[in-house]
């Protein structure tokens, strides 16, 4: 569905603060999915051995199974509509971030899927404090994952989810939670 | 996934195998009713400890069962959650909001 190699790409940090991060990319696995949602359960038993094999930790690992199930879900549920023989495509690259003389294992997941654009304003996670079933699946994805991030390409909708391992910011579920 | 229910003195127990995800939650919420809404049990307990992984649509079917326990004055009780299940409760910030233990004989002696 889509062609992809390895590359690199270059994040700049705010003006002139500190140096360029270099991060760069290898190419891993590939899943080519159809949105039934007993496909779940595929994606999930593919991805834990290998980010076992990146060396992340049970945490970590639990974490990125959790935000790509969710993101998969979504694009099952909002995307397809709940159709379930349309495409998914699972993109796993292994990510080497370099920064002032140091080096950070992560792991990114890129989900294609070919559903309508996705309107980005119209997606705001609902309030945590209202108990009620429905609407958790951004917030898991969010607080499981460093960087979360939609584009549209092409006549395909993109989600790329990125998690360092080791990284404290955001995305772990070590979060403390309010009391309720 | 399998559920099947079970009962010890006032207390229904849920035992579920598998993983709790998009596929099969509406059977979990369906079984959860049943017994808090249409079987009017007074106590309701979800083993998980043969639960590996719940999602999103897990935990709404949770919550389901939570407010309809509260509407018909039953209790609704959890036990058996793995990390990944506390996990993801705790993301959602539920996991205050659930009655929890750790095995069966502290859940229904609760």
């Amino acid at each position: 569905m889509h062609k992809r190699s390895a590359d690199s790409m270059t994040v700049k940090r705010p003006a002139g603060k500190r140096k360029p991060t270099k991060v760069s990319r290898t190419f891993l696995l590939k899943l080519e999915l159809r949105s039934h949602p007993t496909f779940l359960c595929v994606v999930r038993g593919a991805l834990e051995p290998l980010m076992e094999s990146l060396g992340f930790s049970g945490e970590e690992n639990r974490a990125i199974i959790r935000g790509v199930d969710e993101a998969v879900s979504n694009i099952m549920r909002h995307s397809y509509h709940g159709c379930p023989d349309k495409p998914i495509d699972v993109y796993c690259n292994r990510l080497e971030r370099r920064a002032n003389g140091r080096s950070e294992q992560g792991i990114e997941v890129l989900l294609y899927d070919c559903g309508p654009a996705v309107d980005t304003t119209k997606i705001q996670p609902r309030p945590l404090d209202e108990v009620r079933p429905g609407g958790l699946g951004l917030h898991i994805i969010r607080g499981s994952m460093d960087e979360v991030e939609y584009k549209r390409a092409g006549r395909m909708n993109r989600l790329r989810l990125v998690k360092y391992a080791g990284a404290s910011e955001g995305g772990s579920a070590r979060r403390e939670e309010k009391p309720q | 996934m399998k559920i099947s229910a079970r009962r010890i003195d006032q207390a229904t127990i849920l035992d579920v195998t598998g993983n709790i995800d998009m596929s099969n939650s509406p059977e979990v919420r369906k079984a959860l009713l049943q017994e808090i809404r249409a079987k009017r049990a007074p106590r309701v307990v979800l083993n998980l400890t043969s639960v590996q992984y719940i999602d999103s649509s897990g935990v709404a079917s949770l919550i389901e069962g939570l407010k309809a326990s509260r509407e018909s004055g039953a209790r609704f009780v959890l036990f058996g959650l793995n990390e990944s299940a506390r996990e993801v409760l705790k993301i959602s910030r539920l996991l205050k909001l659930f009655e929890i233990y750790d095995d069966e004989a502290q859940a229904i002696a609760s």
